[in-house]
């Protein structure tokens, strides 16, 4: 399994993203500078969080045009897994792979917090390992988080079972109360018809080890080594080999 | 004008009825200063762009836009080619 994670300028939980897979799951990772045109031989690619280009002109719009988000599509096409954790979610958003847009939270404050995840959607290869309504405990960190979408692509997004995660209680109820942004229908995370890319506003890398206060995110990227070392396939596509 | 360098002045503003947080807090920060009677506020950004005249340069400008300067889900833009 070699999990590729994406380097902009600007990046800043590349390095605990690496750490996760790496150290803490064992398995192999590496860094892919923002200009590789490449993204053969990688299972997977992970957009990290930060600030690439400091959020010039949107959050996510200018990593968007970089060669190695240019090759996701191709990528994707080919078989290929994308995760985007915050910018790299607002990032997958501006490249078209994912619907929507992100605006800034109501309220407008940056909100750094732990918050609670309801489980949509399992038959993902990012959330393979979760059982429906789990509930995990992951932070967010984001001043651009209220996820919108074109009232015309909404039943889009239901048919197509996109919705994977969503802000709830810790008791798993979907609540305005535990909606920290002002996302639509309180939607943390969304992914492809497929399930090859998904996008989650909460960084699973930093709740990774007990030392940061929980490990809960190590649950979506287990989820993805269990889907890639186990030979799992996405429903509805053609087989692919790896 | 043929052959020379032409202004493009873009502003792009989110569409009417996208909250605009930040032209809230903007009009938040007139009403603490004393400035009364503003009714609202919208933000937005504004982009000089100096471009070689061509043919089409319109279409291009558009083109410009539509796939990066505005994110035409949420927002709106409007430009003048000098």
């Amino acid at each position: 399994m070699n999990i590729g994670i994406v380097v902009f300028p600007g990046s800043n939980c590349d390095a605990d993203t690496y750490h996760a897979i790496r150290d803490v799951l064992g398995h192999h990772a590496q860094y892919v500078w923002h200009e590789e045109r490449s993204l053969d031989g990688l299972d997977a690619v992970i957009l990290p969080g930060g600030f690439s280009y400091g959020d010039y002109l949107r959050a996510g719009a200018i990593a968007a045009t970089s060669p190695a988000v240019r090759a996701l599509g191709p990528y994707v096409a080919g078989g290929g897994l994308v995760l985007g954790i915050c910018n790299g979610f607002q990032t997958l958003l501006e490249t078209g792979l994912l619907p929507g847009a992100m605006q800034p939270n109501l309220g407008g404050r940056f909100r750094c917090e732990f918050v609670h995840l309801r489980t949509e959607r399992v038959d993902t290869p990012f959330t393979c390992g979760l059982a429906p309504g789990d509930v995990l405990r992951i932070p967010i960190a984001h001043a651009d988080g209220r996820y919108v979408v074109d009232p015309a692509a909404r039943p889009a997004l239901a048919a197509h079972r996109q919705i994977v995660f969503r802000y709830c209680d810790a008791r798993g109820d979907v609540t305005p109360e535990a909606n920290p942004n002002g996302a639509e229908d309180g939607i943390a995370g969304i992914a492809s018809p497929s399930g090859a890319v998904l996008g989650l506003m909460p960084h699973p890398e930093r709740a990774s080890e007990d030392l940061v206060g929980g490990t809960d995110g190590l649950r979506i990227f287990s989820s993805l080594a269990l889907w890639i070392t186990t030979g799992r396939r996405l429903s509805g596509q053609p087989v692919e080999v790896h | 004008m043929a052959g020379g360098v032409r202004t493009v002045r873009i502003i792009v503003t989110l569409k009417p009825g996208v909250l605009d947080a930040p032209g809230q807090a903007i009009l938040k920060g007139l009403g603490a200063l004393g400035h009364s009677g503003v009714q609202a506020v919208r933000a937005g950004r504004y982009f000089e762009i100096e471009v070689e005249q061509s043919d089409g340069l319109d279409e291009r400008v558009r083109e410009m836009c539509e796939g990066f300067l505005a994110n035409t889900l949420i927002e709106q833009y409007r430009y003048e080619i000098a």
